[in-house]
């Protein structure tokens, strides 16, 4: 099934093209689009984007497959990544993966049954002065406790 | 002690220009219009600006190598992709002081008679790009960016261009073909980026502190911006402690700070009043050191004397009680996924150090893995295209040196004596 952007995201796209010299470097931006238009960078977005771009779809699968944050596969609706590295670690990381692990009844890497939630394990966030940290979607829950994310993950819609 | 940057960080409205200009912001930029290109580029040189993402290189000295013939455009490339385990000061620099980052391109962009710069700025730090977008929006607005600024007949346009989550786009090499929309694979060097660089163009690659000091040195002068450091390291440093002390945060302070005050005066020393193990100075990469090894100014010299260095400025405090071996497993981790596999000594050897390490926490070390492990950084250090391969033997091999005990008795007693946990 094949897929294309909205009108809005063309726009977006137009208005990156200006910046840069070639289409090329406009080639991480309009996946990032693609990822927030579809939800996921799936092989038909990869494929759109490639028509848009004047690229071959392998090329633009070789940049997506390089980046963490492009995701090849479906995600939830909200996607919690715990930074797993040392900063986060030594003030208790690794069991706030092990905490939502249970409560969601998911691993690191799986989604939740209803699609709510992806639990993912994550390398540094840039946010070590305020660890542990999780990313969800786009934002930042930083200086992290069990009872902090209880009552997130209970609030989100 | 006088601050450069984070002086009105307190300040939320801080982030917006007119705050920005009303605390003096952008008069470094019309002093710059008013002196001689090469004269700024002076000031940097006496400053003793190094490098703040982590190599130390001095800025002034970096801006020299651009190519004196002018017929080809000049790009300047702002690396934002702040992703060193245990650093986290330019995303302060951004969301508190993005105007700091927008003059010093400006002012750097006219020494060097660049027109267009990138912000390159690390996918996750949505919100940071965000802001920065905002700001820049802000300054064309304001007459700070764009057409003829601030009637000098000077233009500049400035682009902030997010990255998609690899910490190997840190290098600059890698960077720059991540910004032309390629895989983050560091080049060969030479050519150098200063002659053929982003798109080709002749670029310079610089940190966001770096760049974010230049109006300071402007409205200062250089011998007075060096004066806040000590000798060959001039200026402040943001120093962001983490790990579990009292205080964690970014502090600005100058290169002659002791470690000990970092951890002990600054960030409060220890939480629940425990002892320090070790501590990692500069970021993930940096070799540790041990807690007799802390009365060492944060200059790149001094740290250089005892075999470490002040990196970015990542100080990460491992407190008693922590496991050494889980600790060095994080990290190898972390290494062995980043790792952008161009390399074959970083690709295989940075796996195979996690496998390694991961077994001797886990009680299934062998005899003679550890003198495994040190033979595998032999096979690495300097033997690739880009720092990642030596930035992963670092912590390894020093970690090894400094705590060899803890490795033999996971060895030894086939399981972690901390339990598997931190």
């Amino acid at each position: 099934m094949s897929v294309a952007f909205s009108d809005t995201a063309r726009r977006e796209l137009e208005e990156i093209l200006s910046r840069y010299p070639n289409k090329e470097a406009a080639i991480l931006p309009a996946l990032h689009l693609a990822q927030r238009e579809f939800g996921y960078v799936s092989d038909e977005a990869i494929v759109h984007v490639a028509e848009l771009l004047g690229f071959t779809p392998a090329r633009i699968e070789g940049v997506a497959s390089f980046y963490t944050m492009y995701n090849r596969k479906p995600v939830g609706r909200y996607h919690l990544q715990i930074c797993r590295n040392l900063s986060c670690s030594l003030l208790g990381a690794e069991h706030l993966i092990e905490h939502v692990s249970k409560k969601l009844r998911i691993n690191p890497g799986e989604t939740t049954p209803d699609g709510k939630f992806t639990l993912s394990k994550v390398e540094c966030l840039g946010s070590c002065g305020t660890a542990p940290v999780m990313q969800v979607n786009d934002d930042y829950h930083e200086n992290l406790t069990e009872e902090k994310i209880d009552s997130l993950l209970d609030r989100l819609p | 002690m006088e601050t450069v940057l984070t002086t009105h960080f307190a300040d939320e409205r801080y982030r917006h220009v007119d705050t920005y200009v009303q605390y003096g912001g952008y008069s470094a930029l019309r002093k710059a219009f008013s002196c001689p290109k090469e004269r700024i580029v002076e000031e940097v040189r006496k400053a003793n600006l190094r490098g703040r993402g982590g190599a130390g290189f001095p800025a002034g000295v970096k801006w020299g190598f651009l190519p004196k013939d002018l017929s080809r455009p000049r790009i300047l490339v702002i690396n934002a992709d702040e992703g060193e385990p245990g650093t986290f000061k330019d995303r302060q620099i951004m969301s508190r002081g993005p105007h700091l980052l927008i003059e010093g391109i400006a002012i750097a962009s006219y020494a060097m008679t660049i027109h267009s710069t990138y912000i390159y700025i690390r996918g996750e730090f949505v919100r940071e790009a965000k802001i920065m977008e905002e700001a820049v929006a802000e300054a064309y607005a304001k007459g700070f960016l764009g057409k003829n600024i601030l009637g000098s007949g000077f233009h500049l346009d400035v682009y902030v261009h997010r990255g998609a989550g690899a910490y190997i786009c840190g290098e600059e090499t890698s960077l720059i073909n991540s910004l032309e929309g390629k895989r983050g694979w560091p080049r060969i060097k030479p050519p150098f980026p200063a002659s053929v660089g982003a798109f080709g163009l002749p670029t310079i690659v610089n940190n966001v502190e770096t760049i974010a000091d230049v109006p300071w040195i402007v409205n200062n002068g250089g011998e007075k911006f060096a004066s806040l450091g000590v000798e060959k390291n001039g200026g402040t440093r943001l120093i962001g402690v983490s790990g579990p002390v009292n205080r964690p945060g970014v502090y600005e302070l100058s290169a002659g700070v002791l470690l000990r005050e970092v951890i002990y005066t600054h960030a409060g020393g220890l939480k629940d009043g425990k002892q320090l193990k070790a501590v990692i100075p500069g970021g993930s990469s940096t070799p540790v050191l041990r807690p007799d090894e802390i009365d060492v100014t944060f200059d790149i010299e001094s740290m250089g004397k005892i075999g470490t260095m002040p990196g970015s400025g990542g100080v990460i405090v491992i407190p008693e009680g922590a496991c050494m071996v889980r600790a060095l497993s994080v990290l190898m981790n972390f290494y062995a996924h980043e790792s952008c596999g161009q390399c074959t000594p970083c690709r295989e050897g940075t796996g195979w150090l996690a496998k390694i390490v991961g077994r001797i926490e886990n009680g299934q070390g062998r005899e003679g893995d550890i003198e495994l492990i040190l033979d595998v950084c032999d096979n690495m250090m300097g033997r690739t295209i880009c720092p990642l391969a030596d930035a992963a033997v670092m912590p390894a091999q020093s970690f090894i040196w400094k705590f060899r005990e803890e490795f033999d008795r996971h060895i030894a007693d086939k399981k972690c004596p901390f339990g598997n946990k931190f």
